[in-house]
């Protein structure tokens, strides 16, 4: 019994590697303290003592208190629930919608998948964090309209990935041998693609989660998705006011666990689809059009004299 | 002039070492034109980056290499640079990938002029200019201000050998210089080196896998297999007289006009490398006359009707085919 | 040639800016709510103020109409008032223009200069400096940039008080002094991204034959590297630095709230938080405006870096 518990964690250490692993499991505590927030938290986190504002550490407050003196400890772990919430709704939802749209180009080609390739082109050439900021703009801040703004600024980010590993999978023969036998396009496209092609959809999808985190904790920074009095990470960094008057762990420890769980995503990511981390769509867009180094190419078509 | 002496280079290849060339000996005169012969993987290419020390990072290079009773290999990097400038020159295999695509002809040409000895742009654009007519570059103003896409292969291979001769090297290293090219413009380019080299009297090794082609251009020939020298003799001499049975199936192999109605005979199994060789001939899986003796040790290079043989059984051979 | 190209990119420019004023306007225009409302802030109007106000900002025209308003207005420099300040936009979004450019320019140079330097040395030293700039490079991809600024403001503005730390001061100097650290927020985090960029360009050159020819010719190696190498590996690099700098419009946002810098920025933000529309088209326009042309000038930037790309381009 013990045995085979230790052979499946052994096999979980040898799949993830040694960074892998210390990622998961961080991440794995960040799921815990989202889950148990309101058992572990020592104090309500919205609730403030005026009297004890920025206190260190104490018995009482482990992590000290922020400048109306809330518990930070408890409202960094009551944060881990928003932090996490909106980047799960956003990668969920454009999942959803990208990769029916990815299966469905790869499987017909042609003008079908030149049409979604277009349409995935035109809404990656935009910024998310503008779209996010004009959504904004029209509906009013909040969780949900930021969180509908990066869905739809997130679609083309999987959508291309699965897209390139579908149709990698459509021109191999076994996919011909299942279509003679008379399988529907569902069902190859969804039971062999799909699982196929897993590892890169789910690696990318922690990939994009935390970038995800990271374009909403910037618009929760800046006061347009979550708001103000609500424990998050985003909302916390966002306290000037205690950084200037020299308090900075209320700001950057919040600060901390966003990189900390951005990187450990990426790291993770990148291990499970055994690639490359796909840019950051608006940050580092910038690496999409330099690895195919598009000149290069360009350069190859020139005529030779 | 130049002397090679059981030169042994192994390459790191993710991390194990890789013989690529051992126990090589080669002697070149002033103004001899020798000819290295071999197919690909026999380690040609690798005598000309052994010489002008541009082995790939992690190399092992020992023996000895001498330049004019210089050891190129403890060369320092001043020294190592003067001679690369002023005493040889290399003519690279395919111009397209050997000339940096983003300087001008003229750029490429003069550059070494420029940089290396303080030439002044507009001597050195003349300069250049006067060799890129030399190599039979018409117009050759207009060339030196284009980019190497706009011109054609064998233009481009005139263009770098253009560029050696700008350097007025005492050896030119020439690595396949028409392999890359069109059938149709090899046998120009191979005549323009050859006779600039001999205008210039400058000496000369030749590379390539054309056995041909060598004993064409060449006053010596060495053959190469799997990372050594297997026969040397001079090039009026090798056609008739070859004693390696290696350099026999070579000539053999090839197609000749006044010989069309016999059968070309292949040689059997494919070329070994030198990391594959045992510790007895390299040719030994291949060899017709292959014996015990020939799988145990190693034959040395030796002296044979007045040429250079690495074979056991040479004598035995020759003997059996002229009985 | 060139000026073929020029044109062409300039007409693609042109059609951009025009498709994304006009998605801009409409989506802005069919928001739920009415904009009158902002005018009246808290209070309820009267039905005629009310009328006599959405006449005023012609809210009762049909939308093209009202677009193509704009649009001529727009092309006269005439972006309508704001509807919290009742300034005009022009002078509200001339007033940042500067600050927002200085602060782009300054923070451009900084990753220039320290991403071209990490990743010259990760080329050109395997083993431990290339490691570190691996490393450097992968953490800070996932440093947003506020809290890069919250970082840069305990540090260097509140304990060791080097810099201000919020707000712009007068002069040229005081203004670049403000600047540093926004700027330094933004390039710290985007220069590990050149670095990784130069650093795979370099090497990918280093194994190029033409360089081996440039070797085996004598020439020094410093000479190598600048002129055969680093020359050669610039259309990648010329690619990330635009792509950076267009993606530092879109960071201004952040930055400029984070540090209380009176740019186009923050005032996008403020104007998207008070639903000032006037003011958000314009701006919105003007950051798409920076984005595009900041692609286009690294296009026309590659023509001239690689030469194939610029016959290419004439024969086309």
């Amino acid at each position: 019994m013990r045995n085979k518990k230790q052979g499946r964690i052994r096999a979980v250490y040898k799949w993830l590697g040694p960074s892998g692993t210390l990622a998961a499991l961080f991440l794995l505590l960040m799921v815990l303290a989202a889950v148990f927030a309101s058992v572990l938290a020592p104090a309500d986190p919205n609730t403030g003592d005026l009297l004890n504002n920025y206190q260190g550490s104490s018995a009482s407050h482990l992590l000290g208190t922020d400048g109306i003196g809330r518990d930070i400890l408890s409202r960094l772990l009551y944060g881990t629930r928003t932090s996490l919430l909106g980047p799960a709704l956003v990668v969920g939802v454009s999942m959803a919608i990208g990769i029916p749209l990815a299966l469905l180009g790869a499987w017909y080609g042609g003008v079908v998948d030149s049409a979604v390739a277009r349409v995935l082109d035109l809404v990656y050439a935009l910024p998310g964090l503008l779209l996010a900021v004009l959504t904004v703009a029209l509906f009013g801040p909040g969780l949900t309209p930021a969180v509908v703004a990066l869905s739809i600024a997130y679609v083309p980010f999987l959508a291309r990935i699965v897209r390139a590993a579908a149709r990698q999978q459509r021109v191999s023969p076994y996919v011909d041998a299942l279509a003679v036998q008379g399988f529907g396009v569902f069902r190859i496209s969804v039971r062999h693609i799909l699982r196929n092609i897993a590892p890169v959809v789910l690696g990318q999808a922690a990939i994009a989660f935390g970038y995800a985190l990271l374009d909403l904790a910037s618009l929760s920074y800046l006061g347009l998705a979550v708001q103000a009095p609500t424990a998050d990470w985003g909302v916390m960094v966002s306290d000037t006011d205690a950084l200037l008057k020299g308090y900075s762990t209320p700001v950057l420890l919040p600060g901390l666990l966003i990189v900390g769980s951005v990187l450990s995503l990426t790291v993770l990511g990148a291990r499970i689809s055994g690639e490359r981390p796909e840019p950051h769509p608006l940050f580092g867009r910038l690496f999409g059009r330099v690895s195919g180094s598009g000149s290069e190419r360009r350069a190859a078509d020139a005529p030779a004299s | 002039m130049l002397r090679l002496r059981d030169v042994d280079v192994a390459l790191n290849v993710e991390g194990r070492m890789r013989p690529v060339l051992t126990g090589l000996n080669l002697d070149l005169a002033e103004g001899e034109a020798l000819g290295l012969v071999g197919e690909s993987g026999s380690g040609k290419s690798m005598t000309v980056r052994t010489i002008t020390r541009l082995l790939p990072h992690g190399a092992r290079v020992s023996g000895a290499v001498e330049f004019e009773g210089r050891d190129v290999l403890a060369m320092r990097p001043a020294e190592l640079r003067a001679f690369r400038d002023s005493d040889v020159g290399v003519v690279f295999q395919d111009p397209r990938a050997a000339i940096n695509p983003t300087h001008r002809i003229g750029d490429f040409v003069g550059e070494a002029l420029r940089v290396n000895r303080g030439v002044s742009k507009g001597e050195a654009a003349r300069r250049s200019a006067e060799l890129l007519a030399a190599v039979g570059i018409d117009d050759a103003e207009r060339r030196l201000r284009q980019y190497p896409h706009e011109l054609s292969g064998g233009m481009l291979q005139r263009a770098m050998i253009a560029s050696v001769l700008a350097a007025e090297p005492r050896l030119i290293l020439a690595d396949e210089p028409t392999t890359a090219l069109d059938v149709t413009i090899q046998a120009e380019v191979v005549g323009i080196l050859d006779r600039l080299r001999r205008e210039r009297a400058l000496s000369m090794v030749f590379i390539t896998h054309d056995l041909d082609l060598a004993l064409a251009v060449c006053d010596r020939v060495a053959v190469m297999y799997a990372g050594s020298v297997v026969e040397v003799r001079s090039a009026r001499e090798l056609h008739d007289t070859a004693r390696h049975p290696y350099t026999i199936g070579l000539l053999g192999s090839r197609p000749a006009i006044e010989r069309r109605a016999e059968r070309l005979t292949a040689i059997p199994g494919r070329p070994v490398s030198a990391f594959e060789a045992g510790p007895g001939c390299a040719f030994v899986s291949r060899c017709a006359f292959a014996q015990d003796a020939c799988r145990a040790s190693r034959p040395r290079l030796e002296a044979f009707q007045g040429g250079l043989v690495r074979c056991h059984r040479v004598e035995e051979i020759h003997e059996h085919s002229v009985v | 040639m060139t000026v073929r190209f020029l044109i062409r990119r300039l007409g693609g420019l042109g059609v951009t800016l025009l498709l994304a004023s006009m998605l801009i306007f409409s989506s802005l225009y069919l928001a739920p709510g009415s904009p009158e409302n902002i005018v009246f802030g808290n209070r309820t109007p009267s039905p005629a103020a009310r009328a006599a106000v959405r006449h005023q900002l012609h809210l009762d025209d049909p939308l093209p109409v009202r677009y193509w308003d704009w649009l001529t207005g727009a092309l006269h420099g005439d972006f309508g008032r704001s509807m919290v300040t009742d300034q005009q936009v022009s002078d509200r979004v001339g007033a940042g223009l500067a600050t927002t450019v200085t602060l782009v320019v300054l923070a451009a140079l900084m990753i220039a200069v320290l991403g071209l330097t990490l990743g010259v040395a990760a080329a050109l030293k395997p083993g431990f400096v290339d490691s570190a700039v691996n490393v450097y490079t992968s953490v800070s991809v996932t440093v947003p940039p506020f809290v890069a600024s919250a970082l840069l403001i305990s540090t260097f503005a509140v304990k060791l008080g080097w810099f201000p730390a919020s707000g712009v001061e007068n002069g040229f100097w005081g203004r670049i002094d403000s600047l540093v650290l926004p700027a330094a927020a933004m390039a710290l985090i985007s220069c590990g991204f050149l670095a990784r960029v130069t650093r795979n360009a370099m090497r990918e050159q280093l194994a190029k034959e033409h360089v081996q020819t440039a070797t085996a010719r004598g020439l020094p190696r410093r000479h190598v590297i600048r002129r055969h190498v680093l020359r050669n590996a610039l259309p990648p690099i010329v690619t990330v630095i635009g792509l950076q700098v267009a993606g530092l419009f879109a960071s201004t946002l952040i930055v400029e709230s984070a540090f209380g810098v009176p740019g186009i920025g923050r005032l996008t933000i403020q104007s998207v938080a008070q639903k000032d529309f006037p003011v958000v088209q314009a701006v919105a326009l003007l950051l798409v405006a920076a984005f595009v042309v900041a692609n286009a000038v690294t296009d026309l930037v590659q023509g001239l870096v690689d030469p194939r790309l610029k016959t290419a381009g004439g024969a086309a």
